[in-house]
């Protein structure tokens, strides 16, 4: 296999980007991203990005976007109405072919136009359950309360993770939600908005973006002091009907896991941190589990999806945080989760390295 | 957009995206639906005797098809919920309900619906319940209106016209209606906020590219060959000329004064490196080429607003055209940006 590293990004994350479009977001940061390792447009052999119509209630609407990067001259490009985590997936196939040694990767959700709860149920089966409109907190909560009632967790246990978000979130400047002193009384206290979850239980709907850039062997080493090699990564998915899943597991999430695991030469809880794609605390505690992380693992020390949520750049989000802490040195080892669908359904893991 | 800016001096409009979806159901799904219309639930049975509802047509383990379809009863029990309030928009709901995955009894997994009780104090894990029919069904997860505590009287007799549906046809479902709407309040960005508020005062702004002086219209903020921000704004001449057009014969819903045939072209403004799209009228239809001069008709003074619809059509200057190899965009030549075309 191919050695593959992520060697710079960049995340912007706010409560709504009332008069920035989304090229106007993702101008600064793929200038960021790519200025930080001294790369031009020019220099970067394949670029993949995420996104989703839905939001910007635009057909293509990733084409225009095409404009941040500086597509002319013709660039080779894809893009998958995924999170961008899964595009970074794409861009490391195509580096693993070897056709290219650099990669910039970028996703960006604006879901402040619309109500973004509402407009997630269309991903639903669209005969029996999307006519219903069941809104994404309510399906966050048919999955919490059976957690709960299958005896996995507490509410005082889930609690307990969304203090954990918030205050690891001080100090990150892309976290909407962070509080130093927030205690699991406070969050106890917060109004129920789906039962049983309570808005601290659910992730903080964000508007923003990310952009990574991707290099392969010896051109990693060039462009940054410490790059956070891919180590392994595997997505895996699960059936779509909720009906027909076990909503206390997520197979995929262990699968995923245990292959990029393989890849790795280390397991999974080998990892100093872990930054997980959550849209519950429900789902960080079901998770955890899933993925094996012990005590000594640093669960979301940026304060996790759970901080600051930006539909179809929280995965992206997570791996970018992931590697900074291996290029800080904060972590030798470093676990990325990411996720898309209605509970978990499909999962990606990509474990990362320093050397 | 109206072109009336609220109360914050903000521009924006109310945006909805719908589409009026036909979907076909194939046998497995259509057996679920027609079973709806006729006040029964089914489901799809697997070789090893289990049964999933609704009614699925490919094991989502092993990917088999599933054909043979069972009824089910239409009472079961919670086995998990929530408590929606207010009620989502476009959901059959009015008033706040429980929403849950309910196990029918002869089911092996549950199904999503709706449970209509007062209060999420009503709503448990394990309270068994039956479910509750319109009167009107015509094969639609809709028809059922959700479920009940058992044994209330609520769902008493609600299949009722059974028997009817069944007699008057007994043609199975094949397709279903699933509208989508989505709606959102749609605010341009800043560059795109000063572009229209400029055109109340009948003036058409650009922006131009740091790079290499460049200049794009409508503005958007950055010049998209280089991905860079672009802010420095300039004012734009009302004359230019066909860059290229079309002779269209379908009319414009909601512009019932635009006759039929009419031409909508590539206007590229003197001094702009990019064109962008306008209407072409005051001329004979064939008399429109690319390369011929226009200038704009504007709306009276009265009936202007923050729009572009200020503008309401390009008409011919009478100036000599540009010449065919010299007219489109420069931005993407070697010509040097910002330049005016001169007339031949």
């Amino acid at each position: 296999m191919r050695e593959v590293a992520v060697v710079s990004s960049a995340v912007h994350q706010v409560e709504a980007l009332t008069f920035t479009t989304d090229v106007q977001l993702m101008v600064p940061l793929i200038n960021q991203a790519r200025d930080s390792v001294g790369l031009t447009q020019d220099d970067i052999g394949f670029t993949c990005s995420g996104s989703s119509d839905f939001l910007a209630g635009q057909g293509f609407s990733f084409v225009q976007t095409l404009d941040a990067v500086g597509a002319f001259p013709p660039i080779a490009e894809s893009h998958v109405e995924m999170d961008g985590a899964f595009a970074l997936y794409e861009a490391w196939v195509k580096l693993q072919i070897g056709e290219v040694d650099t990669a910039l990767v970028y996703s960006y959700g604006k879901s402040s136009p619309g109500s973004r709860r509402d407009v997630l149920a269309v991903q639903l089966d669209p005969y029996a359950m999307a006519p219903l409109w069941p809104d994404a907190h309510s399906v966050a909560a048919l999955q919490a309360r059976r957690l709960l009632e299958s005896g996995g967790v507490t509410l005082g246990q889930l609690a307990e993770i969304a203090v954990r978000s918030q205050r690891n979130a001080v100090g990150n400047p892309n976290a909407l939600r962070a509080s130093a002193d927030v205690t699991v009384d406070d969050v106890m206290a917060d109004a129920v908005v789906a039962d049983p979850l309570r808005a601290a239980d659910l992730a903080a709907e964000a508007d923003g973006g990310c952009a990574v850039v991707l290099a392969a062997g010896h051109r990693a080493r060039e462009l940054c002091d410490r790059p956070a090699w891919i180590r392994g990564i595997d997505h895996r998915v699960d059936a779509h009907g909720l009906g027909v899943r076990d909503l206390t597991r997520s197979p995929s999430a262990a699968l995923a896991a245990a292959r990029a695991a393989d890849r790795a030469g280390f397991e999974a809880d080998a990892v100093d941190v872990a930054e997980l794609h959550a849209s519950s605390t429900a789902q960080v505690h079901l998770l955890t589990g899933e993925l094996s992380l012990g005590d000594d693992v640093r669960i979301d020390p940026s304060g996790g999806s759970l901080a600051g949520d930006t539909l179809m750049a929280a995965g992206l989000v997570r791996i970018a945080e992931a590697a900074r802490q291996v290029a800080s040195g904060d972590a030798d080892r470093a676990l990325a989760h990411a996720s898309s669908g209605p509970c978990l359904q499909q999962n990606l893991v990509c474990l990362l390295e320093g050397e | 957009m109206t072109g009336v800016p609220d109360e914050r001096g903000r521009l924006r409009a109310d945006l909805v995206i719908e589409y009026p979806f036909t979907r076909t159901t194939g046998p497995v799904v259509g057996a679920f639906m027609t079973g709806l219309r006729d006040g029964r639930i089914v489901g799809s049975r697997r070789t090893d005797g289990r049964v999933f509802v609704p009614a699925v047509e490919v094991d989502p383990e092993t990917g088999d098809a599933i054909t043979e379809i069972v009824e089910v009863g239409s009472t079961g029990v919670i086995e998990t919920w929530t408590w929606v309030d207010p009620p989502r928009p476009g959901s059959p709901w009015e008033d706040p309900h429980g929403l849950a995955l309910v196990r029918l009894d002869g089911a092996d997994t549950p199904m999503l619906h709706g449970v209509l009780v007062e209060s999420a104090d009503d709503m448990a894990t394990g309270m068994r319940v039956e479910a509750v029919w319109k009167a009107e069904r015509v094969g639609h997860i809709t028809d059922l209106k959700g479920f009940v505590p058992e044994g209330t009287g609520q769902a008493e007799n609600s299949a009722e016209g059974t028997e009817r549906a069944v007699d008057e046809t007994d043609e199975a479902v094949r397709s279903i209606r699933t509208p989508i709407r989505l709606e959102y309040d749609f605010i341009p960005s800043a560059a795109a906020q000063e572009y229209l508020h400029a055109y109340a005062d009948k003036r058409i702004l650009g922006n131009r590219s740091p790079v290499d002086g460049a200049v794009f219209v409508p503005p958007r903020g950055v010049d998209p060959r280089h991905g860079v921000a672009a802010t420095e704004m300039v004012e734009l001449a009302h004359t230019g000329h066909v860059g290229n057009f079309c002779v269209t014969h379908l009319p414009i819903p909601g512009r019932d004064d635009l006759p039929t045939p009419y031409v909508s072209a590539w206007i590229h403004l003197d001094g702009a490196d990019i064109g962008f799209l306008g209407l072409v009228a005051g001329c004979d239809l064939d008399d429109v080429r690319i390369g011929m001069r226009v200038r704009a008709v504007w709306k009276p003074d009265e009936d202007l607003g923050a729009t572009a619809e200020n503008v309401l059509y390009w008409e011919p200057t009478g100036d000599p055209d540009v010449p065919v190899d010299r007219a489109g965009n420069r931005a993407w030549r070697d010509s040097a940006p910002g330049e005016v075309v001169e007339d031949a």
